[in-house]
């Protein structure tokens, strides 16, 4: 197969800038995020982080996380069990507006919560009347990030149910399980590690998002601030070594995302490679 | 136990899969459903099974109305085509699993499940096989395992979808001995689709032909091969010749031949088509004696070597119609044909089928004629 392999020059150019890029735009600002924090030595760095308002930040994150990840988790699974596993009217509808959250803008997303919710909003005089803040509060924060976070189990879970096909659901209803049990013991083993996946991308996003954060969290300290905000305010305010500070615990955790991430990669693969024939969707044939 | 299939159609957006489908399969029999693809077998298939629901209809077990009952309660062993073992559980779950998702109640203990597990284990012979996967078995060994899992429900019949289509030609005649054989020793009811016409002659008891959505004929597999009922039978089941004509005023032409007919619609002159079995040809060096055999002569395009029989192509001399004709090697010794060589070849055996009506119509009726010649 020589022939089919580029000369070694071309092959070293683009290993060359690949590496040279990843270095430059990923590795780069990563030492420069954890040099910048440790730069006043490490006690700056320990009582930035055990500064009483970036705790109430991480505890925030780690609670509106708590929320929107498991709503996002059942959310996904439904309609990505309804997408794949049956056919009814309005499939490619539901199918858009899943992705609806990908093609708009963060602070769109935003500002549509501040637009139905806000005190000017269209909910707003029911809510004020009735004492339900949303808005600059942790209920808005929520919802913003379920949203923004809304596509990523569904659209890791769709592409490998409809891979998978319906047959083992009929053997396992024709076999008298009933469909929860059918769910439990066969769809669900079936998809885990694709489930994992998107668990992860969906909180490491949901711990880090900004744009529709910002718009309705109105950035009241140690109490509406997520750890990104608070990044943001602490730089602002020349804060530099704590900014940095706090923004290695973001750093951190894009790191321990992307080893899980890769754990499972590999963990799927190895899951993959002993299937030697695919499960062929055979719903073509099914009229013969 | 017994299945009974009335009157059902069932279509889907834009395709009608079966037209008024009725089916009559008596108990302990083994029944193939044969057909091309895109003829509705494994829609009916489903719909016994419960898998899909008919427009019209009705589907009786044993004489009893079962249209509305859900897959769950109709205790069908269904095995599928592409066998849909659950790949994350090893064998023994596999089967056990039919067992393990009953309710407390009608559960078997563990003990018992064990024992039925490792006893199927035993008849569909992968006893050892338990704890592996089934991406570690081989495509016989999956189909196996499917039997095994449908079989532990006890199911009151087994319905297997196209069982033996994903596997190589060895390993399917040793499925299809082997089926044959377990059949014989559980006397269930089995009803399987297949679309090789082989596979149903060799191990079915009855075949049903279907072409369209609709049954073609149902009848053994000695019937269906002798006595096809039309047209679409007969080119189904087989290799065939076909030789067009015409017949009129009772009597039917092909080319030089003519043959007498009983055909009572004599003063219109309708197309007629000709079926005969390659087998049934004889091929001769000489005209036939007795002059009231009819008899053309042909020339011999290609020799086909096929091990014990030997074929030949041949051409119409006077029609130019190209045709089969297969031999025993000793015959073909006799004959000492060769390529180019001209013969004669006698048209018995022919089954007529004339076409009725006009050539406009889109199916055209088929009547099976008396040839006295």
């Amino acid at each position: 197969m020589k022939h089919l392999t580029e000369p070694a020059y071309v092959r070293w150019i683009l290993i060359g800038v690949a590496l040279l890029f990843l270095a430059l735009f990923l590795i780069l600002p990563l030492i420069a995020v954890f040099t910048e924090a440790f730069k006043q030595g490490a006690d700056v760095f320990v009582a930035s982080i055990a500064d009483p308002e970036t705790l109430s930040a991480v505890k925030l994150t780690l609670l509106v996380a708590a929320i929107s990840v498991p709503l996002n988790v059942t959310f996904g699974i439904a309609a990505a069990w309804a997408i794949a596993k049956f056919s009814f009217r309005g499939k490619n509808v539901l199918l858009t507006l899943i992705d609806l959250p990908f093609a708009v803008s963060p602070v769109i997303a935003g500002l549509i919560f501040v637009l139905l919710f806000g005190s000017q909003g269209i909910l707003g005089p029911w809510l004020d009347l009735h004492d339900i803040k949303i808005i600059f509060a942790v209920p808005g924060i929520v919802l913003a990030t379920t949203f923004v976070t809304f596509p990523f189990v569904a659209r890791e879970l769709i592409p490998i149910m409809e891979a998978q096909g319906k047959d083992e659901e009929e053997a396992a209803v024709s076999l008298g399980a009933s469909g929860w049990k059918t769910f439990l013991r066969v769809t669900l083993p079936n998809v885990k590690w694709g489930l994992l996946y998107g668990v992860i991308l969906c909180n490491a996003r949901a711990m880090g998002e900004f744009g529709a954060v910002s718009v309705v969290s109105g950035h009241i300290r140690g109490m509406t601030n997520t750890l990104p905000l608070h990044v943001e305010i602490l730089y602002n305010e020349y804060q530099f070594a704590a900014a940095f500070a706090v923004a290695t615990l973001l750093a951190a955790l894009a790191l321990v995302t992307l080893i899980v991430k890769s754990f499972i990669e590999w963990k799927t693969e190895r899951q993959s490679g002993v299937e030697e024939e695919p499960y062929i969707d055979v719903t073509g044939e099914r009229a013969g | 136990m017994s299945i009974e299939v009335d009157n059902i159609s069932k279509s889907y957006k834009n395709f009608t899969a079966l037209k008024n489908v009725s089916l009559q399969i008596p108990e302990g029999e083994l029944v193939a459903l044969l057909g091309p693809s895109g003829s509705g077998k494994t829609t009916l298939l489903r719909l016994i099974a419960g898998l899909e629901q008919p427009e019209e209809g009705r589907i009786l077990f044993n004489g009893e109305d079962n249209t509305n009952r859900d897959v769950r309660e109709r205790r069908v062993g269904f095995v599928f085509q592409h066998y849909a073992l659950f790949r994350h559980m090893n064998i023994f779950d596999n089967i056990a699993f039919g067992l393990t998702v009953r309710s407390r109640k009608t559960r078997p203990n563990k003990e018992e499940i064990r024992e039925k597990v490792h006893s199927l284990l035993k008849l569909v012979q992968l006893e050892g096989l338990a704890h592996r996967y089934p991406s570690q078995l081989s495509g016989g060994q999956r189909q196996r395992v499917a039997l095994a899992r449908a079989l532990a429900v006890e199911p009151k019949f087994l319905l297997l979808d196209e069982p033996f289509g994903a596997l190589d030609t060895k390993v399917r005649q040793e499925l299809r001995r082997w089926l044959r054989h377990l059949h014989g020793k559980l006397g269930l009811t089995i009803l399987f689709v297949t679309h090789d016409q082989e596979e149903a002659m060799e191990l079915a008891d009855q075949v049903v032909v279907m072409n369209e959505g609709k049954v073609e004929q149902v009848g053994s597999p000695e019937e269906i091969y002798h006595h096809p009922a039309n047209p679409f039978v007969y080119s189904f089941l087989g290799r065939v010749n076909l030789f067009r004509g015409r017949v009129h005023e009772g009597k039917i032409k092909l080319g030089e031949a003519e043959f007498e007919t009983e055909w009572e619609n004599k003063a219109v002159e309708l197309p007629a088509v000709g079926y005969m079995r390659p087998h049934d040809v004889e091929v001769s060096l000489h005209a036939p004696a007795d002059s009231s055999i009819q008899a053309v002569q042909a020339q011999v395009s290609r020799i086909s070597l096929l091990g014990p029989i030997v074929r030949l192509d041949l051409k119409r001399l006077d029609t130019n119609e190209v045709f089969e004709a297969e031999m025993s090697r000793q015959r073909f010794a006799e004959l000492a044909l060769v390529e180019n060589g001209t013969v004669y070849v006698t048209l018995n055996n022919l089954s007529f089928y004339v076409e009725e009506g006009q050539s406009v119509t889109p199916a055209p009726t088929f009547i099976p004629l008396q040839v006295s010649v």
